[in-house]
């Protein structure tokens, strides 16, 4: 990552000097350590190998499918990610170590790399009662707190951490937040979903490693690089909508030939994501190909933008593609009209919608 | 002279679960299970379409994702009457099947495994006596000495970075631990090959479902289409695929996960008479062959084995308002008027925290000391998941659990009593791996022949719109989790979702103990286990691991009045 967490030989042998003047100086230092001679390879080795960045995965008000998507990552595999990219130095869920063991090792990194660590959240935070999420007899709140103080970076996976998600939902009885309204002063990645894509979480983790920073962000905090494109512009449907063809009852006849669920309540028009680019589960489908309308997971308040099987058009002050419903209609018409206007319009409530959101993101930084 | 001590987190688990212990020389006499988390799912369900409930249930959890969403659908379909098509019904099977494949597969290696394996013993593993021991109980491929060789080069490699990550501050070198070393060895490669191959069998549900974690449900049946002609619904490549995960599946099932449950065992048999705890069982039942509504033709039969006695299997009704009852005399949450135990149709979801304030050193488990309620069947606690599946199975003298229950027995040389505990849950989880793994085939050929019959229905659009529906409705939604019975009790009014509970397997089994101070299944388990060294109560994981929880815990040690002495902290 950045050039302090290079080893101690990489900057000596970029500063000029040889292989042979580096092991010299390890002898040095064994004999000014007052050490056995047999102790010098063990420092030969410490100071080549390349720390791998510690990360703290936080466990709050989630189910753990973020957790379990992350697991089914397939470039790179999980276990080459935690064996050789990252030290996942803290997860409840996959940790060997319980109760005061389980500490120590929380503690161990939150001291020895404090600023260095990456903290990872999975879960949102309750607020209304501290009581109603602790571990080890502290509140979520408070231990979120102590653990990004000396974080370099957090990662909120999923919607939860990002935006609430289900607890969240109306009248949210616990009054659950996300990472960003508690959580100030500290570069915060949205990795949104429900859960986030394996690969693009990996994928999160591997843009950091490979190029020593993180991510650009969108206005809502989101990765670019995976949430820049809405699921209904990335969709192999999209042609039938553009045709006017769509899915009027699930299983009809158009159902079997894939058409363009919009109107059984698909929230692709509305939904920032990679599903229709780089799929699930290594690409092997995604909702929509499997015949299920986008329920807009990766978006904040999803779940009261319902209910799910009722379509945009049907909402009072929606406005999101107008134009759809005509399209159905006058398709045989007028199908080039049709699609110029609604391509125009689609742009034109794209720039109003990021234009909300980053009027939504300044409201919750209040 | 005993001590308590609390653990908190235990880890390896899905959510927050506390358990204090009290230990008198070197048993547990006393246990406490508790819940430290709570969204308030139910409550936020009210008002909302029912259609809708399977989303937000699904997100109950994401470990045995699939399940809520299928107890969700079929109370929707229990209260308005809907029958789905055989293919739907076939499909939701098979998507059960790779949960039951991935979940149990995932809980035996990295939830469980390292409770019985010494991944730092593997480190000095002979690769040649670990190829050998391997190749004598399976004939799967990866077993060289070369690859032992080099995982275990890479395994030394790791350990000499000096950061473990999720290894570090494990209970290594404890004296529990009894594997040798190459045997050790070989749980470590396949903890990595499992991790691996998990990734794989989900393939199922994302292309039924759309994705996993949290694949599409659907009232009437299930979202995907059939068509053999067009290449935007299930064709021939789909299947052609699902066969492909299923065939690897199975494999990995037999010649991986079983082969290191039969070598493993043995080195624990002690296990087999420690963590029994409760002699009631409850199944629900499931993998309907012929329609839901044929219960007596579901793979897992429903039922109770009430005392541990396997010549008869008592009825469950989850309608009748007698029989299962959520009690709330140690939880946090009040009912309106009286505090009787509640039938789900009535239930009621009012938090009321009443605990100590955070941060707190121990809880007041005279109170209410959890956020989980207290289920009981006529008043009687009950044991859930794969155990008393096989159990309830063996009752109902099904001849393919016989078999297999009968077959691991001989193997490990174990009497029938060794079924009822820690060692007896986590053999059965394995062996029932093993009969759903033969199911699902069964599953996949049913399918294929509706398909070849010329029936590709998928969905039943009878009763979709609310406008077909009765003003008031209420049904059940009934399913085995990987982890137990699971119910969701639906009660729809004006077309909205009026009251809506679910009772979930770690409710039964996780739960504080009720109004006359009988404890549930964790917490009775607990009961005479033995604890070589409190300050690493690697015993207390076993047998809560055995159960596969669903929630997370924390440790603290006190005299034996109950006052403060040390607390083991996570934070």
């Amino acid at each position: 990552m950045s050039e302090k967490d290079q080893t101690l030989y990489q900057e000596i042998r970029e500063k000029g000097y040889s292989r042979r003047e580096f092991l010299k100086f390890c002898g040095m230092m064994a004999a000014l350590m007052g050490l056995e001679t047999s102790a010098v390879g063990q420092i030969v080795k410490a100071l080549e190998t390349k720390k791998r960045i510690p990360i703290l995965w936080m466990h709050f008000q989630e189910c753990t499918c973020c957790s379990e998507s992350f697991i089914r990552s397939s470039h790179p595999i999980v276990a080459d990610i935690i064996l050789d990219k990252v030290s996942l130095d803290y997860t409840e869920t996959l940790m060997a170590a319980a109760g005061h063991q389980a500490e120590k090792s929380l503690h161990d990194t939150m001291t020895k790399y404090f600023g260095e660590y990456i903290l990872m959240v999975e879960g949102s935070i309750p607020t209304k009662n501290e009581a109603y999420c602790t571990i080890g007899g502290k509140s979520a709140l408070s231990i979120l707190h102590e653990v990004a103080e000396g974080a370099k970076a957090i990662v909120a996976w999923g919607n939860c951490a990002s935006a609430g998600c289900v607890q969240a939902a109306n009248p949210n009885p616990t009054g659950a937040k996300p990472v960003h309204k508690v959580i100030h002063g500290k570069p915060i990645i949205n990795v949104q979903g429900c859960p986030p894509i394996a690969e693009v979480m990996a994928g999160v983790i591997v843009h950091m490693l490979t190029f020593d920073r993180i991510p650009q962000l969108d206005k809502l905090g989101r990765p670019k690089e995976f949430y820049s494109r809405r699921v209904h512009d990335t969709c192999y449907r999209r042609p039938n909508y553009d045709a006017g063809l769509f899915v009027e009852s699930f299983d009809d006849e158009n159902a079997k030939k894939g058409y363009c669920l919009y109107k059984m309540g698909c929230r692709g028009p509305n939904t920032y994501n990679s599903c229709g680019v780089i799929k699930w589960n290594n690409g092997v489908s995604f909702p929509i190909q499997s015949g299920h309308p986008c329920i807009g997971c990766s978006e904040a308040n999803f779940w009261d933008n319902g209910p799910f099987y009722k379509h945009l058009q049907s909402f009072p002050g929606f406005g999101v593609e107008k134009t759809a419903d005509k399209i159905g209609v006058i398709v045989g018409l007028a199908a080039g009209a049709g699609i110029a206007a609604h391509a125009i319009s689609t742009n034109i409530l794209k720039r109003r919608e990021i234009a909300v959101g980053k009027a939504k993101l300044e409201d919750s930084n209040k | 002279m005993s001590t308590r001590i609390v653990v908190d987190p235990v880890t390896r688990i899905e959510g927050h679960l506390r358990v204090e212990a009290e230990i008198k020389d070197g048993k547990i006499v006393d246990a406490y299970s508790s819940g430290t988390m709570v969204r308030g799912i139910e409550i936020i369900l009210k008002d909302r379409d029912p259609r809708d409930a399977w989303a937000f249930t699904e997100r109950v959890c994401g470990v045995c994702t699939t399940v809520h969403a299928l107890a969700s659908v079929r109370s929707v379909e229990n209260a308005l009457g809907i029958v789905i098509p055989p293919n739907a019904e076939l499909i939701r099977n098979l998507m059960f099947c790779a949960q039951y494949m991935q979940d149990h597969v995932v809980h035996f290696y990295h939830l469980h495994a390292l409770d019985w394996v010494d991944v730092v013993s593997a480190l000095s593993a002979d690769p040649l006596e670990t190829s050998r021991i391997a190749q004598s109980i399976s004939n799967w491929p990866k077993s060289s000495p070369g690859y032992f060789s080099d995982l275990k080069k890479r395994l030394s490699k790791f350990v000499e970075s000096g950061q473990l990550g999720i290894f570090a501050n494990g209970y290594w070198g404890h004296k529990a631990y009894k594997l040798p070393a190459e045997v050790n060895l070989i749980g470590v490669a396949h903890y990595l090959e499992a991790l691996e191959w998990q990734k794989e069998i989900v393939k199922i549900h994302t292309i039924f479902g759309g994705k996993n974690p949290h694949p599409n449900y659907l009232v009437g049946g299930v979202p995907c289409s059939l068509n053999i002609n067009e290449n935007n619904a299930i064709n021939s490549e789909r299947l052609a695929y699902v066969a492909k995960l299923l065939d690897d599946a199975v494999n990995f099932i037999e010649q991986v996960y079983i082969p290191d449950l039969m070598a493993i065992a043995p080195y624990y048999l002690d296990w087999g008479s420690i963590g029994g705890g409760l002699t009631n069982y409850l199944s629900y039942g499931d993998l309907p062959t012929n329609g839901y509504a044929d219960v007596a033709n579901f793979k897992f039969p429903r039922g109770i084995v009430m005392g541990r006695d396997l010549s008869q299997v008592v009825p469950v009704d989850a309608t009748d308002p007698e029989q299962i009852q959520e009690c709330i005399a140690h939880s946090y949450y009040t009912y309106d008027g009286d505090q009787n135990p509640k039938h789900p149709w009535n239930g009621q979801t009012k938090l009321n925290y009443t605990g100590p304030n955070p941060p707190y050193d121990f809880l007041n488990t005279d109170k209410q000391y959890s956020w989980l309620k207290t289920p009981r069947w006529k008043g009687n606690p009950m044991e859930v998941g794969p155990l008393s599946r096989m159990l309830v199975g063996y009752a109902s003298g099904r001849e393919e659990y016989k078999e297999v229950v009968h077959w691991a027995l001989k193997t490990l040389n174990a009497p029938v009593e060794a079924l009822f505990s820690t060692l007896g849950r986590t053999a059965a989880r394995g062996l029932e791996t093993k009969l759903v793994a033969g199911w699902s085939r069964e599953f996949f050929n049913s399918l294929l022949s509706n398909i070849k019959n010329g029936d590709d229905r998928t969905f039943t659009k009878d009763m979709w719109e609310p406008s077909s529906w009765p003003a008031n409705a209420k049904g059940v939604g009934l399913t085995e989790a990987p982890r137990g019975a699971l119910a969701h009790w639906i009660v729809i009014k004006d077309k909205l979702i009026d009251n809506y509970q679910l009772v979930v397997p770690s409710t039964w089994n996780a739960s504080p103990r009720d109004s006359k101070g009988q404890r549930s299944a964790y917490e009775e388990s607990l009961i005479g286990t033995p604890i070589a060294d409190p300050e690493n109560p690697l015993e207390i994981l076993r047998t809560i691991h055995s159960f596969d929880p669903c929630i997370a815990c924390a440790v603290h040690l006190y005299d034996e009045k109950g006052s403060y002495v040390h607390q083991i902290q996570t934070f």
